[in-house]
C-alpha cells in the first residue's frame, strides 16, 4: 500500500519538475545585478525555459502552465498584465508545431530554431507593449534583450538538458 | 487561454485598481522569497567591493580625510544657513517646515526587461509606507511608490514612460514636467517658453502638487534641443540597491501656498 503511494508522490514532484524550475528560474532572474544597464536588457529566462521544454518534454510544460507562468512574470515585473503570458503562449504553439524537425535534432539546430522563434517573441512583445503603451518604444533595449537571450540559450539549455537528464530520466 | 490573456490586458487599461490591488498582491507573497533571493547576491557584490576597497585604502583614506575636512566646512556654513533661514521665518510669520521622515528598503525586484522601469522593495504599509511617497537615493530623486502592499511596494522609476515629476530648474526657478520615456535621459516638458535652461543647471522637485518636499534634486540638464531639453538623473541606477522612501505630509505644503494654487493633499 505504501509503496505505490510513495511511488505515485515520486511521480508526481518529477513531473512538476520543468514547471516548478521554471517557476524558480522566474524569481531569480528578478534578482538585481549590480551591472550596468542589466535591467532593461536581462535576458528573458521564460522564452528559453518555455522553449526547451516545449521541445522536449511538451506534456510536462502544458499550455495551461506556460499561461500561469506568463501571467506570474507580468504582475512581478510590473509589466501590461497579459502581455508575457501571450507571448509565451504563441512562443509554446509555435515551438510545438515545430517538434517534427527540432524533436531529435543537433543541438545547433535546436538553437538556430530558437534564434528564430525567440525573434518572434521579442517582436511580439514590442508590439504588444507598443500597442498597450499607445506610444513607440526603442527598439535598441529590445534588441540587446533579444540578443542576450539567444547568447545565453545554450548555457541555460546545456543546464537544462542535465537537470533533465537526473530529474527526468527514470520517469 | 490566449483571449483571457487579452481580456487581461484590456482589463489592467479599464480596470487599474482591482489590477492594482492583485499585482501587489501578488508581490507581497513572493516578497519574502525575493527577499531570500538577493541576499547572496548582496553578499558576493559586497565581498567584490570590499577586495577591490583593499587595494586603494591609503588613496581612499587621503580622499576621505581631504573631503571631511571640506565637509566640516559646509556643516558650518549649514548651521548658520539653517540659523538665519530659522530667524528669517520667524520675522515673515512663515510656518516651520517638519522634517521629513524616511523609511529604508531594499530593492528586491528589478529587470522588468524593455518595457518597464520599476523596482520592487522590501517594504510596505507596516513599515508605514504610503503611495505617491518619493523615492530616493544618496545622489537624488529615484521614483515615485505607485503600489503599496503590506510588506512590498512597488516604485515607478523617474525613467519609465509613465512617470511624470513635477520639476523646477534651481537657478531660474522655471517650473516644468520631468516625463520619461524608458531611456537613460527623460525629457523636460511644459517649460515656459522664455525658460532659458543651460547644460549642467540642476534640476530639482518643484513640490508642485504636494506629493513631493521640494528641493530633491533630480538631475542635470544634459541636452538642450530645438524641440527637446534631456535630463540626465543624478542616481547611479545600477548601483542601487536600497531606496529611501520620503514620508512628507502634503498638508505641511499646502499651509506655503495660496489657496487653490497647487492642488494640495490628494
Amino acid at each position: 500500500m505504501s509503496q505505490p503511494f510513495w511511488h505515485r508522490l515520486d511521480q508526481f514532484a518529477r513531473r512538476l519538475f520543468p514547471f516548478a524550475l521554471t517557476l524558480a528560474l522566474l524569481l531569480a532572474s528578478l534578482v538585481p545585478l549590480p551591472l550596468p544597464a542589466y535591467a532593461s536588457v536581462s535576458p528573458s529566462f521564460m522564452v528559453m525555459a518555455v522553449y526547451f521544454w516545449t521541445l522536449h518534454r511538451p506534456d510536462l510544460m502544458p499550455p495551461v502552465a506556460v499561461f500561469a507562468i506568463g501571467l506570474l512574470q507580468d504582475f512581478l515585473t510590473g509589466g501590461v498584465l497579459g502581455v508575457s503570458a501571450i507571448v509565451l503562449l504563441v512562443l509554446s504553439f509555435a515551438t510545438g508545431s515545430q517538434r517534427r524537425f527540432l524533436g531529435g535534432a543537433l543541438f545547433v539546430t535546436v538553437w538556430a530554431g530558437f534564434v528564430v522563434n525567440s525573434a518572434g517573441a521579442a517582436l511580439l512583445a514590442w508590439g504588444l507593449n507598443t500597442v498597450a503603451a499607445g506610444t513607440m518604444f526603442d527598439l535598441r533595449p529590445a534588441l540587446f534583450q533579444y540578443l542576450l537571450t539567444v547568447g545565453l540559450y545554450p548555457s541555460l539549455g546545456w543546464l537544462l538538458v542535465r537537470a533533465q537528464r537526473a530529474v527526468l530520466r527514470p520517469a | 487561454m490566449l483571449c483571457t490573456a487579452f481580456g487581461l490586458m484590456l482589463a489592467s487599461r479599464s480596470q487599474t485598481a482591482a489590477v492594482e490591488r492583485l499585482r501587489i498582491l501578488i508581490a507581497d507573497a513572493f516578497a519574502p522569497i525575493l527577499e531570500l533571493m538577493v541576499q547572496p547576491v548582496a553578499t558576493v557584490t559586497g565581498m567584490l567591493d570590499a577586495v577591490g576597497g583593499m587595494a586603494d585604502v591609503y588613496a581612499e583614506n587621503q580622499r576621505l580625510h581631504e573631503e571631511n575636512a571640506r565637509l566640516l566646512q559646509w556643516h558650518e556654513a549649514a548651521l548658520a544657513v539653517q540659523q538665519e533661514n530659522e530667524s528669517l521665518r520667524q520675522l515673515l510669520n512663515l510656518p516651520t517646515q517638519s522634517g521629513a521622515r524616511f523609511v529604508t528598503a531594499r530593492i528586491i525586484g528589478d529587470n522588468g526587461g524593455a518595457f518597464v522601469r520599476t523596482v520592487l522593495v522590501s517594504s510596505g504599509a507596516r513599515d508605514g509606507l504610503r503611495k505617491n511617497q518619493a523615492a530616493v537615493t544618496g545622489e537624488g530623486l529615484a521614483g515615485r511608490v505607485i503600489e503599496v502592499g503590506e510588506r512590498a511596494a512597488r516604485v515607478l522609476l523617474l525613467t519609465d514612460i509613465n512617470s511624470r515629476i513635477p520639476v523646477a530648474l534651481e537657478k531660474s526657478r522655471a517650473r516644468a514636467v520631468l516625463a520619461g520615456d524608458n531611456g537613460p535621459m527623460p525629457q523636460l516638458v511644459h517649460l515656459p517658453p522664455d525658460a532659458a535652461p543651460a547644460i549642467g543647471e540642476r534640476v530639482v522637485t518643484s513640490g508642485f502638487g504636494g506629493l513631493f518636499p521640494p528641493g530633491i534634486p533630480v538631475g542635470t540638464i544634459a541636452r538642450v534641443g530645438p524641440d527637446e531639453i534631456r535630463v540626465m538623473p543624478l542616481v547611479a541606477w545600477d548601483r542601487m540597491e536600497y531606496l529611501r522612501l520620503v514620508d512628507y505630509e502634503a498638508a505641511d505644503l499646502s499651509g506655503l501656498l495660496p489657496e487653490g494654487v497647487a492642488g494640495g493633499p490628494r
